[in-house]
């Protein structure tokens, strides 16, 4: 075939190469943006007089998804690597109060390490649990699902933990970046290093792999128990500092925020494309992903929806968009 | 031609995936009671055929019949129903369930109120064996079976749905030998009850062995059908290569310098059950064969060689200076890679693209700074495509659409892109056609000329003998011979070498 492509004259060669890029486009890999575009269309038109377009509200919708995105920044390459992470929500909760608990004793710079701590260690521990014992991902992030949330139940006697330093809280979430909400920025430092590191680095390769056929990985050299223990990290880190958003955004640390994330992040990165069988991951989509989770959410609210209906709504969407961006 | 004969036969197929012509005009027809050898090289559309047969894809063009009556099958179900079986190439069996579980799966013989029956399953199970004259326990779970009893399950599985046309793939690929004249014996009996067979293989041995005619497909077009009596072995060849292979197959002595110093010593090597107390070394520019018989230790040696198995005691030379194979990387480091046994479990990612299952361990040699350079990425694959001879439509679709041969072909140009001192293949031509495995053959050939040292495994004797400089015998997880080549006078002195005669 490739020789009677040489052999036609050049123009003949190029339409029909045309004609064959565009068959070979796999439509499903973008589903995600073309429902991320119709989804916003059809919210523009059917809520132009509730201010849907306002540039106020589509901050606000980039706002409200950042944790989120944080947080799903993480997820994708602990399910590109065939795994999965639960205790995300639950970390974030734990680093919102550490950070909270450790800013009132010690200061800024300790209570952003203590955040941050607290995702370095729980991640730890999921990955050794996880690559070391070989323990199932989903069995140990689900016991420290629990063990996270009690932690931070237990040594806060679930009372909030006011935050009062300005500074963390302008840092965090609550403040701007010049023009550009902090949220923002945030969520978008996370999508271009996740990007870069996925898509252009040697780790980012062996994720894949380890995903893609552990086997085969391990075969090739690839220290695939070394790549188990770094997603799991970095997921926990991930959620440590989405926890820290939270802490800043609403100024003080509690044990429930975060709660339920874990089902929002894997619903973004699945949407985003990214298999949940492992071996394929996009960040880009996974942001995509996060986005359009918020902006149904945002749009249901301003539609006037109550939070039941909400749900149910969303959860068909999502269903929907899933079963469009499955292989056949 | 008397058509009323034929069980099967399939009129001017044709066949197309995204305008790239598959099959074209091809015809096909089976006897009742006959063992048909469907022949052709990677990619000659042998497999699409079945495919069309088992109702996996539909025909563009062109009729199938089945008993002398125009049948349409557009699904698995349709297929079964027709009375057409598969005998999978990678077995379709659910390991955890029972032989008869397994048999009557989707099946399952229902008694009072519509709940399985499992007690019937098991007699008629045991039925279905008593025919076959073979002795497996029905009530056995699969997973606690050999290869061989869950091919014995699979072609028990066809007939008890009343197959009279069994379609098999390389069955003899992970047999052992007496369990392939076992599968042979068992052939034999299944034509005289009537039931026809189609047989693919790459094994000539086995077509002569076994079939009463032969049908060549080349590039998607049907080449020629004979009875087995009226072609010759070469004719065959040829005709599924499109050329004359000369010699490819025999023996080329080649002088490697035995005064040089040893590039692999290893000295009292111990790694669990398999390995024990195994010492030899290796020269620049020698080809050593490991022959032994299945479990005798060969792939646990070439895995504790590359650090995949732990090596309990004794030590590995290199250059004269001792190493530590702990693990793959330090292995590779050292300069040691291993094709491993099963390409698609083992050597690829089956989903990834040809080009990163190329760049897979080549990656420190493409980065700049923290990243990956794209461009340089692109450039070393696609050098290493061609140096290889890998056809491949496309270096950035799925490496799983590749035929046998060229996934194999990446599985070593990913490797040899390492620039290995020391190359052990396990092996390596499985499941791969003869123009191709005259290919690889020849590539070992010529890195041993290069002065590399290597390693083959492979329990084809003929391909062993066509390499090696060396044959060391293994039983038991030790080295029982150590035969030079020009000491073996054929096939037979290597066969009863293993045996330990």
């Amino acid at each position: 075939m490739s020789k009677a492509n040489t052999i036609a004259p050049r123009d003949t060669a190029a339409t029909r190469n045309f004609g064959n890029t565009l068959k070979e486009l796999d439509w499903r890999r973008y589903v995600i943006y073309i429902g991320f575009v119709v989804v916003f269309l059809f919210f523009a038109v059917l809520l132009r007089d509730q201010g849907f377009l306002s540039p106020n509200n589509l901050l606000n919708i980039f706002r409200q998804t950042a944790t989120i995105t944080v947080i799903a920044v993480g997820m994708t390459y602990v399910i590109a690597c065939a795994e999965i992470d639960l205790s995300v929500g639950s970390v974030a909760g734990l680093s919102s109060v550490c950070t909270a608990m450790a800013l009132s004793q010690w200061g800024l710079i300790p209570g952003i390490l203590a955040g941050l701590a607290v995702g370095l260690v729980v991640g730890s521990v999921n990955g050794a649990l996880v690559s070391l014992l070989g323990i199932p991902s989903f069995l140990v992030t689900l016991g420290m699902l629990g063990i996270a949330v009690g932690v931070a139940q237990w040594i806060t006697a679930s009372a909030p933990q006011p935050i009062l330093n300005d500074t963390f809280n302008m840092l965090f979430g609550s403040g701007n970046f010049g023009p550009v909400p902090g949220l923002v920025v945030w969520s978008a430092i996370f999508v271009a290093i996740g990007a870069v590191v996925l898509n252009r680095t040697r780790f980012g390769r062996q994720v894949l792999a380890t995903g893609g056929n552990r086997n085969a990985a391990e075969f090739t050299g690839i220290n695939t128990k070394r790549i188990k223990f770094q997603v799991l990290l970095v997921s926990g880190v991930a959620a440590s500092v989405a926890g820290m958003l939270y802490a800043g955004r609403l100024q003080s640390g509690r044990f429930q925020w975060g709660a339920g994330d874990e089902l929002s992040a894997i619903a973004a990165v699945i949407l985003g494309g990214t298999s949940l069988f492992g071996g394929f991951g996009s960040i880009v989509g996974t942001l995509f992903g996060a986005l359009l989770i918020g902006l149904i959410n945002n749009g249901l609210i301003l539609a006037g929806l109550d939070s039941s209906q909400q749900q149910v709504v969303r959860g068909a969407i999502i269903i929907l968009a899933v079963a469009l961006a499955r292989k056949k | 031609m008397n058509t009323a004969d034929n069980v099967v036969e399939m009129r001017s197929i044709s066949k197309g995936f995204n305008g790239v012509s598959v099959l074209k005009d091809v015809s096909f027809d089976v006897r009742q009671g006959e063992v048909h050898a469907l022949a052709g090289g990677n990619g000659a559309g042998k497999s699409t055929l079945m495919k069309i047969l088992q109702g996996v894809y539909q025909a563009d063009a062109g009729e199938i019949l089945i008993g002398g009556k125009p049948a349409s099958i557009n699904s698995i179900q349709d297929a079964k129903a027709a009375g057409i079986g598969m005998v999978f190439q990678e077995f379709s069996l659910v390991p955890s369930l029972t032989v008869a579980q397994n048999i009557f799966l989707a099946a399952e013989p229902l008694g009072q109120g519509g709940l399985i029956d499992d007690r019937a399953a098991v007699r008629r199970a045991k039925e279905v064996f008593a025919e076959m004259e073979v002795d497996v326990d029905p009530r056995a779970e699969v997973a606690r079976l050999g290869t061989a009893y869950w091919q014995l399950t699979e072609i028990a599985k066809a007939l008890a749905q009343n197959a009279t046309v069994l379609i098999m793939d390389e069955p003899t690929a992970s047999l052992a030998r007496h369990e392939s004249e076992a599968l042979f014996e068992l052939i034999d009996r299944l034509k005289q009850r009537g039931i026809s067979i189609i047989y693919i293989s790459h094994r000539m041995d086995e077509v002569y062995r076994l079939a009463d005619r032969i049908t060549i497909l080349r590039d998607g077009r049907h080449l020629l059908t004979e009875p087995l009596t009226a072609v010759t072995p070469e004719q065959i060849v040829e005709g599924i290569v499109g050329k004359k292979i000369e010699g490819q197959l025999s023996y080329r002595a080649r002088q490697a310098a035995q005064d040089v110093e040893p590039l692999l010593e290893v000295r009292g090597l111990n790694a669990g059950l398999r390995v024990r107390d195994v010492s030899f070394t290796l020269r620049p520019g020698e080809i050593i064969g490991l022959a032994g018989l299945m479990g005798s230790g060969r792939t646990e040696l070439a895995r504790a060689l590359f650090g995949i198995d732990k090596v309990d005691s004794g030590e590995v030379l290199l250059h004269g200076k001792r190493v530590s194979l702990a693990s793959p990387q330090q292995a590779i480091n050292a300069g040691v890679a291993l094709i491993p046994e099963d390409r698609r479990a083992q050597g690829l990612v089956l989903e990834h693209s040809v080009q990163d299952n190329l760049l897979l361990p080549l990656l420190g040699q493409i980065q700049r700074g923290p990243l990956l350079d794209g461009a340089r990425g692109k450039e070393l694959s696609s050098s290493l495509i061609k140096r290889f001879a890998v056809k491949v439509a496309h270096p950035h679709r799925p490496v799983r659409l590749l035929s046998g041969g060229n996934q194999q072909k990446v599985v070593i140009a990913k490797w040899l892109g390492t620039d290995p001192d020391i190359l052990i293949l396990d092996e390596p031509t499985a499941g791969v056609d003869i123009g191709t495995k005259s290919e690889i053959l020849d590539m070992i050939r010529e890195l041993a000329s290069a002065g590399k040292a290597v390693i083959v495994i492979s329990s084809e004797y003929p391909e062993l003998l066509a390499v090696s400089d060396r044959v060391l015998v293994l039983k038991d997880g030790s080295i029982i011979r150590d035969i030079p080549r020009s000491e073996i006078a054929d096939e037979e002195y290597l066969q009863l070498a293993v045996q330990g005669v």
